[in-house]
């Protein structure tokens, strides 16, 4: 129970006058721009941008700076922002097929036409902090190589034509949408999804370990991994033809996954899928092995009770900012809730001394 | 690219730089708004498994304009980001490639084509020099 109260207003103000202070921190320290934010930590700004759902990497620095670096807080600035603004329409499926890339490997085939490609990846690094980013100075120049004009094709479509690995056809159903409808269960595959790529990191990294432990166990190759650029594609209704509105970066994971197969199909892999805008590996591969867990009943699996196979348990709970939201609205006002259960436990109290 | 296509050029203004934009394009002619730059959102859809059902990825930031010159020609334009100098000066360019393909073409269209093309070859040569080359330490009889 709710009750309005007056009297906070000159504390809060003080306190907000208090924390941009904090934020700016010591004074004798230059002030970390907008721009730094985004060139420098890109990995956050990329965390902020798929879980806040919108792809603005100048908004996105924006919003890790006046959070003061916590991106939970930065990532409900960026949904509360585009609550604000029309919506033009939806954009073409985007081609992962057709990604410039940047990284692209495969846990499955070693030689993959196209090749290995690492990319700028923290594998192999010796995790040992690095004392000369202390000091400041110039970076060297990355090498280069000559790049050949070869595809990349997705590693899968491989299997894919050998009939090995069920078929991820076409279907050009205009998808649900989270942000614009409730959630409502049972949800398909295109809403898992969305619901997936904006949920956060650490809760569908948590739940893709688990069933790697056991709970729900898929045993999940990664087939793919790639990032790299692809083009959005918008059709312009005032034009009657679709133009390339831009170029966003995403990271894409296709897993391979053991069998199916019944008395009319031969046994066949089976896929799981990430994808989120940015670079943003660890989430992508959680992405593909939930997904992968959800789809057992479509897949003719049973449900072992693993909460990485309960729909409405993931999606319910994997979305940052409702579980925020409500999880620290305790720590505000409830004196009239509190009171009542006060009197609860003493009426109780007095009853049991008295009986 | 030989950008003869409205789609061609139209894209290569989208993903430009606003400000490598605002240097190819210092002064802008006359022009009327028949819709005045407006930021926005669309909707970025994907396909499960890369080629199978779409889905809702999540939005992306756009600005569209839509502009009329003193001839009469008409210029549209949807960009990403929020930049509305970006999106007016892009509409322009679209309006004076219909006026004037040769100059426009030349003056701003291949200077934005060439430096997006050599991006795109740095990029590409340094993740060709990650790429792994595999070599057989031993290997068995059978």
């Amino acid at each position: 129970m709710y009750v309005a109260v007056k009297g906070g207003e000159r504390a809060i103000d003080n306190a907000h006058a208090w924390l941009a202070e904090e934020r700016r921190g010591d004074p004798a320290i230059p002030d970390l721009t907008v721009p730094q934010i985004r060139e420098q930590m890109t990995l956050a700004v990329n965390r902020v941008m798929a879980e806040g759902s919108l792809h603005d990497p100048d908004l996105a620095a924006l919003a890790i700076k006046q959070a003061r670096g916590d991106l939970i807080e930065a990532i409900f600035l960026i949904r509360a922002y585009r609550t604000t603004l029309p919506r033009f329409g939806a954009s073409a499926p985007v081609d992962t097929g057709a990604m410039t890339v940047s990284r692209r490997i495969s846990a499955t085939f070693k030689d993959a036409p196209g090749g290995q490609i690492l990319g700028p990846t923290f594998d192999y690094t010796h995790r040992l902090l690095d004392f000369a980013l202390m000091a400041e100075g110039e970076v060297p120049a990355a090498p280069q190589a000559e790049a050949n004009a070869q595809d990349t094709p997705h590693i899968l479509s491989f299997l894919d034509q050998d009939g090995l690995i069920e078929r991820a056809l076409p279907d050009d159903t205009p998808p649900r949408d989270l942000t614009r409808e409730p959630l409502e269960l049972p949800a398909d595959r295109a809403l898992r999804l969305q619901s997936l790529t904006r949920g956060d990191e650490g809760f569908v990294l948590g739940l893709a370990y688990s069933t790697q432990r056991g709970y729900g166990r898929n045993h999940a190759f990664v087939g793919e991994l790639r990032i790299g650029t692809v083009e959005v594609e918008l059709n312009i209704p005032e034009l009657g033809f679709s133009v390339e509105i831009g170029e966003i970066e995403l990271t894409e994971c296709e897993t391979v996954n053991q069998f199916t197969g019944s008395k009319t199909e031969p046994p066949q892999f089976t896929r799981g899928y990430g994808l989120t805008f940015g670079q943003c590996e660890r989430k992508a591969i959680s992405m593909a092995l939930v997904d992968r867990a959800l789809r057992w009943q479509e897949l003719g699996e049973d449900f072992v009770g693993a909460p990485a196979q309960d729909e409405e348990f993931v999606l319910s709970h994997c979305d940052n900012i409702q579980a925020t939201g409500f999880l620290e609205h305790i720590k505000l006002p409830h004196y009239v809730d509190f009171q009542a259960e006060l009197e609860l436990i003493r009426r109780l109290r007095t009853a049991a001394m008295e009986g | 690219m030989n950008l003869t296509e409205r789609r061609d050029w139209m894209g290569l203004l989208a993903r430009a730089a606003p400000a490598r934009l605002a240097e190819l394009l210092r002064d802008l002619p006359a022009h009327d708004f028949a819709r005045r730059p407006e930021i926005g959102t669309v909707m970025v859809r994907a396909r499960a498994g890369g080629t199978g059902a779409a889905f809702n990825l999540g939005e992306m930031t756009v600005t569209r304009c839509t502009l009329r010159l003193p001839s009469g020609t008409v210029g549209h334009a949807y960009v990403q980001g929020r930049d509305k100098a970006h999106a007016t000066r892009a509409a322009v360019v679209d309006a004076l490639m219909q006026d004037d393909p040769d100059t426009t073409r030349a003056t701003i269209l291949t200077p934005l084509a060439q430096e997006a093309e050599a991006r795109t070859a740095t990029r590409c040569a340094k993740a060709a020099a990650t790429k792994v080359e595999f070599f057989t330490l031993v290997r068995g009889d059978n």
